[in-house]
């Protein structure tokens, strides 16, 4: 079996009896990236010649038996939202294509800390507002089971690079969905920690509110292994939990218990596609027969899950991306161009026009950089953040979303007194075609409905693949637990993977 | 509450974005279209809910008052679109700067 | 008041540094002074990824403030952000507290024991944290050219107090400005130096003027850039007098026309309009996602409380009933801050004298740390020293005038009270010395023999200058009785 075929577990394992060594494994997958990533366009940006130097140390570690952790010297690749020292994090945004952070994220220093080989960093929708990656500016990511179709996102990169074996787990984030989706399109799992459960300190804000950092790979084993690494409370992030971590990697292979799962009748209904709805259906009758009893239940308030989302995000959103203005780091607009233009503009409409109503040279900037560097979805949710901010919509809008986001988790803590998980589609289609939904964002916005409100409510999420659709799309059914059960979560999924395949089949890719 | 095109423009004062006359004409129509559909929540009465602004009931983080390194300034001033040896730089501002 | 036709009305926004070491949200110095950009880190100028964490001191400092201008301090506090772009502000918003203060109606009383106007108390609105911006730097000369950014300066932690309109004149705020910095340096909570900018005043203005229908009030106007008492004192004298010109010009009242805000022009010494967008002042505060709120409970705010020592108004108080110092005298003392009031008590409590130890360190103590720059601390002479020094000149061993001299020399020299003493050939004149002395000024000054003879007792006062000139021991009450036993005897 070629090194891009095992998961995270057996490289360690492989690794741990001497079969291959980190380098081996960190050029196998370079050569792969070099193969297929023309094709998927997974990754913004790589440095080889790092990751082999890397594994290069690895190695060294191991054959003087001073390893890092089982994990050293197994890669990984991170969502270009990550903060690293000293090499560029760009949120596939024009205003960050040279910024390059003087720090790590606490998660990028666990890892290194761990001995990961980082690999490279994913392409997503700018700053992680979108769910099919079209929105990011500096690369273009696909499908790897249908080039004409997107990955999901935000995180559609890292989820992407895991499917097409790039690498056999990544780094996502997910606000509203952005780890399930792409995961749920790609065909892999993926992972929404509880809030607070990873360190958000260096992670590009979108809405921190919302905002976690998971794991995306093949296995609900490695996504448990990869867990562990990251998570537990961390002094430079005060919305992280003072919560002790689990060893997942322990428990996630434990006998499963007897569960109660909670089928959420409001998911099967209008919207949610005939192939993905039976796929899931069937993935239901499989936890039954592992042990699991069915019950159903209702999420009243649900259906204004998206709303809500759209609402605090966007808020959360306008603000975090106010400091994109050109000033202290980042893109700044051409000062020297924008002076002519204001100087042509004076000359056709008469001196002054353009100073009159108090415009001076640092609104114009400010205002000419942001036009310049955001993308269309960015500032659609910024004006729309904005506005729902401004004076005389607050209560209206912002204020009444967070008393809609108390309902939503009221919904939650009650459903979650009569079951262990809930289970559901992960997203109402399997992955669309690229440009479908670019210039309808409602429509695109309703891909989040059953993803959503775990963020709000801030419990653990995962999706894992559960079949596929005719034309061989993936599809993803999603777990939801109580916050703090990421280990039940991950349990639930691994004994669902030992007793089906869905997860070790492999696009094709040339 | 319906959204007029002065409203985007204003709106887009204050979010500091310069659009051109057919994203403020996009934007009036899309924001408007949003707007109408996040006004459901209008349906739920709320009046007696508690907002929640964070998913965890966390209070009283802090750090202690002990001096950590900072950046030194080539670090910090790396990442300015234009500085100088010690200063970002930026065009110049009206008004004053005092304290806010 | 004060002749004119008008009440001035005045409130005020004071923001206070916090004694800190580090910063409000990251662990970067405070220190004033360095160079620029050389304290800062991801935290303080904003770079994308980072979160800011709660300094405990700050909440502590800002706690202790809060309780001694006697808040309220509610349950549960919160942190906002207020949205707006300026350069100085790396983040795009500032955090600061909207709704939910960390405190919240509280007063400070104010006073003049010169009476130059009436016994005040000023009601406090809300207290509440937040952080400073950093520095712009604008080349004036250069005109349209670049403004400068410092960001060392950025996350300071502020403690913004805000009054009701309660202020009356020009001189009550500075009593005010003064009370408010006396208390904070009796808690120790900031170093109020207007200079380094951890103190400064924002003084909202209008005036209220009679007439048949009831009063009017004018526009308010905000006045910002007073870097000194002095300089609040004339801003608020100008815009009164600005204000009531323009009213007698426009009759514009309040609601006619948008807050205004002026800067003041120390150089010419007059306010000028600032120019402002209109929409500025929507700052979209909610409730910042990366804090977590403050509960406090009562018992730690009664620790708090318990732990704040005495405030300077009971102290006033308790010299004026212990020590029956009258209400000017324990001003003074108060006013200059806790050590100098402790040393008045070791000195009164030595000497049992403090109506005398009061005038001494009002008068020779206090002249000598101002000629020598000095604190109390650094003072030559211990209070165990002083308090004898008095008892000597309480039982006439010493008279003042050598009381005096002898202080000098100890502060001149740093020597101990009897060396003091000696040094400046201070010894006892026996009774016989002293006759002597006395029959020869008698015999040298018919006149004043002839004056006294004729019963104008108080011309022996020219005797004793005369004494002293002779032997500077001689003791005045003692000359002066002892010439008038000896022309009774004549
Ligand atoms: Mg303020
Ligand atoms: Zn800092």
């Amino acid at each position: 079996m070629s090194l891009i075929e095992l998961t995270a577990a057996q490289l360690r394992d492989g690794l741990a009896a001497g079969r291959f060594s980190a380098q081996e494994i960190t050029q196998s997958l370079l050569e792969r990236i070099e193969r297929v990533d023309r094709s998927v366009g997974a990754f913004l940006r790589m440095s080889p010649d790092a990751a082999l130097a890397q594994a290069a140390a690895s190695d060294q570690r191991r054959a003087a038996g001073r390893c890092l952790s089982p994990l050293d010297g197994i890669p990984v690749a991170l969502k270009d939202v990550l903060c690293t020292a000293g090499e560029p994090t760009t949120c596939s945004s024009r205003m960050l294509a040279n910024f390059v952070p003087p720090y790590d994220a606490t998660v990028v220093r666990k890892l290194r800390e761990a001995g990961l080989v980082l690999l490279g960093k994913t392409n997503l929708d700018e700053f992680a507002m979108g769910n099919s990656t079209e929105n990011a500016a500096l690369g273009t990511t696909r499908n790897p089971w249908d080039a004409r179709r997107v990955p999901g996102g935000s995180s559609g990169g890292s989820a992407a690079a895991v499917a097409a074996r790039m690498v056999p787990w990544a780094i996502g984030t997910d606000t509203g969905g952005s780890i399930r989706q792409p995961a749920a399109f790609c065909g892999t799992v993926g992972l929404k920690p509880t809030y607070g459960r990873v360190s958000r300190f260096g992670v590009v804000a979108f809405a921190s509110s919302l905002d976690q950092v998971g794991p995306l790979a093949r296995t609900a084993a490695d996504a448990a292994l990869l867990l562990e690494v990251i998570a537990g409370p961390d002094p430079q992030d005060a919305t992280s939990a003072p919560v002790a971590v689990e060893p997942y990697s322990r428990t996630v292979a434990e006998p499963l218990e007897s569960l109660t799962l909670g089928v959420v009748r409001e998911q099967f209904g209008a919207g949610l596609d005939a192939e993905v709805g039976a796929a899931v259906e069937r993935a239901i009758g499989t936890f039954q027969a592992l042990g699991g009893t069915i019950r159903e239940v209702t999420l009243p308030h649900s259906g204004y899950g998206v709303a809500t989302y759209y609402l605090i995000a966007s808020c959360e959103a306008s603000s975090n991306l106010a400091r994109y203005d050109g000033a202290h780091f980042g893109y700044r607009t051409d000062e020297a161009a924008m002076g002519r233009a204001v100087a042509d503009q004076q000359r056709q409409q008469g001196a002054d026009a353009a100073d009159d109503d108090g415009d001076s040279g640092l609104l114009r900037m400010y205002r000419q950089t942001r036009a310049e560097a955001f993308g269309p979805e960015v500032k659609r949710r910024i004006m729309l953040g904005t506005y729902a901010l401004s004076a005389g919509y607050y209560e209206a809008y912002y204020l009444k979303a967070l008393q809609v986001r108390r309902l939503i988790r009221q919904d939650f803590d009650a459903v979650f007194g009569q079951v262990d998980l809930l289970i559901g589609p992960t997203t109402p289609t399997a992955a669309y075609c690229a440009g479908e939904k670019l210039d309808d964002p409602l429509a695109m916005y309703q891909g989040d409905l059953y993803t959503a409100t775990a963020n709000l409510a801030g419990i653990a999420g995962l999706s894992l693949p559960c079949g596929f659709t005719r034309s061989g799309l993936p599809i993803g059914v999603q777990l939801l637990a109580p916050a703090f059960h990421e280990s039940r979560l991950l349990r639930a999924a691994h004994h669902y993977q030992q007793r089906t395949d869905w997860h070790t089949r492999t696009p094709e890719l040339s | 509450m319906s959204l007029t095109r002065a409203d985007v423009e204003k709106v887009s004062l204050l979010a500091r974005l310069a659009l051109t006359p057919d994203e403020l004409d996009a934007l009036t129509v899309q924001l408007g279209e949003i707007i109408r559909y996040v006004q459901q929540l209008g349906e739920l009465d709320t009046r007696d809910v508690q907002p929640l602004s964070h998913a965890m009931d966390l209070t009283n983080v802090f750090a202690d008052d002990t001096l950590l390194p900072s950046l030194d300034r080539e670090q910090a001033l790396a990442n300015a679109p234009k500085r100088d040896a010690e200063c970002y730089r930026v065009p110049a501002m009206l008004g004053d700067e005092s304290s806010r | 008041m004060n002749g004119t036709p008008y009440t001035t009305v005045i409130g005020l926004e004071v923001h206070v540094q916090l004694k800190t070491r580090t910063k409000l949200f990251c662990r970067c110095s405070t220190a004033f002074g360095a160079a620029p950009n050389t304290q800062t880190c991801p935290v303080c100028i904003g770079l994308p990824g980072s979160l800011p964490v709660m300094n405990r001191q700050a909440y502590v400092l800002a706690l202790k403030t809060a309780l001694a201008l006697h808040c309220d301090i509610p349950a549960c506090t919160k942190w906002d952000r207020k949205n707006y772009f300026y350069p100085d502000l790396p983040k795009g918003y500032q955090i600061s507290q909207f709704d939910l203060p960390m405190s919240r109606d509280g007063y400070l009383d104010i006073g003049d024991p010169q009476g130059r106007f009436p016994d005040r108390r000023v009601r406090i609105l809300r207290a509440h944290l937040e952080e400073d911006a950093g520095k712009s730097m604008h080349d004036e000369v250069a005109g349209r050219a670049d403004s400068r950014i410092d960001l060392n300066r950025a996350g300071t932690p502020l403690l913004e107090i805000v009054t009701h309109p309660d202020l009356r004149s020009p001189e009550e705020t500075k009593a005010y400005l003064t009370e408010l910095k006396l208390l904070l340096s009796y808690i120790d909570v900031s170093d109020c130096n207007m200079q380094e900018g951890s103190l400064r005043v924002d003084a909202n203005v209008n005036l209220h003027l009679p007439s048949p229908s009831g009063t009017i009030a004018t526009p308010i106007v905000e006045i910002k850039n007073m870097n000194s008492f002095r300089a609040v004192e004339r801003a608020l004298a100008f815009e009164a007098a600005r204000q009531y010109q323009v009213w007698q010009e426009t009759g514009r009242k309040l609601g006619d026309v948008p807050k205004q805000t002026r800067g003041w022009d120390d150089q010419a010494q007059v306010t000028r309009a600032q120019r402002h967008k209109e929409e500025s002042s929507d700052y979209r505060y909610f409730p910042d996602p990366d804090l977590v709120p403050v509960r406090v409970t009562p018992a730690e705010i009664d620790a708090a409380r318990a732990a704040l020592g005495e405030l300077p108004a009971a102290l006033r108080d308790r010299l004026v009933t212990t020590y029956a110092l009258d209400r000017y005298d324990a001003d003074v003392l108060v006013n200059q801050g806790r050590p100098l009031v402790d040393y008045f008590e070791q000195v009164a409590a030595q000497c049992q004298d403090p109506k005398r130890a009061s005038n001494w360190i009002q008068q020779d103590v206090l002249r000598t740390l101002n000629e020598r720059g000095i604190g109390i601390a650094e003072f030559a002479v211990a209070p165990p020293v002083l308090a004898e020094l008095l008892r000597m000149v309480g039982s006439g061993t010493l008279d003042t005038m050598r009381g005096r001299q002898v202080l000098q020399q100890m502060v001149d020299t740093g020597s101990d009270l009897a060396t003091a003493i000696a040094a400046l050939g201070i010894t006892e004149m026996s009774d016989e010395a002293l006759v002597t002395l006395c029959r020869e000024l008698l015999a040298a000054n018919p006149k004043i023999v002839a004056d006294v003879k004729n019963g104008k007792q108080q011309a022996l006062g020219a005797l004793i200058g005369q004494a002293r000139k002779r032997n500077p021991n001689a003791d005045p009450t003692r000359v002066r009785k002892v010439c008038a036993e000896l022309i009774e005897e004549m």
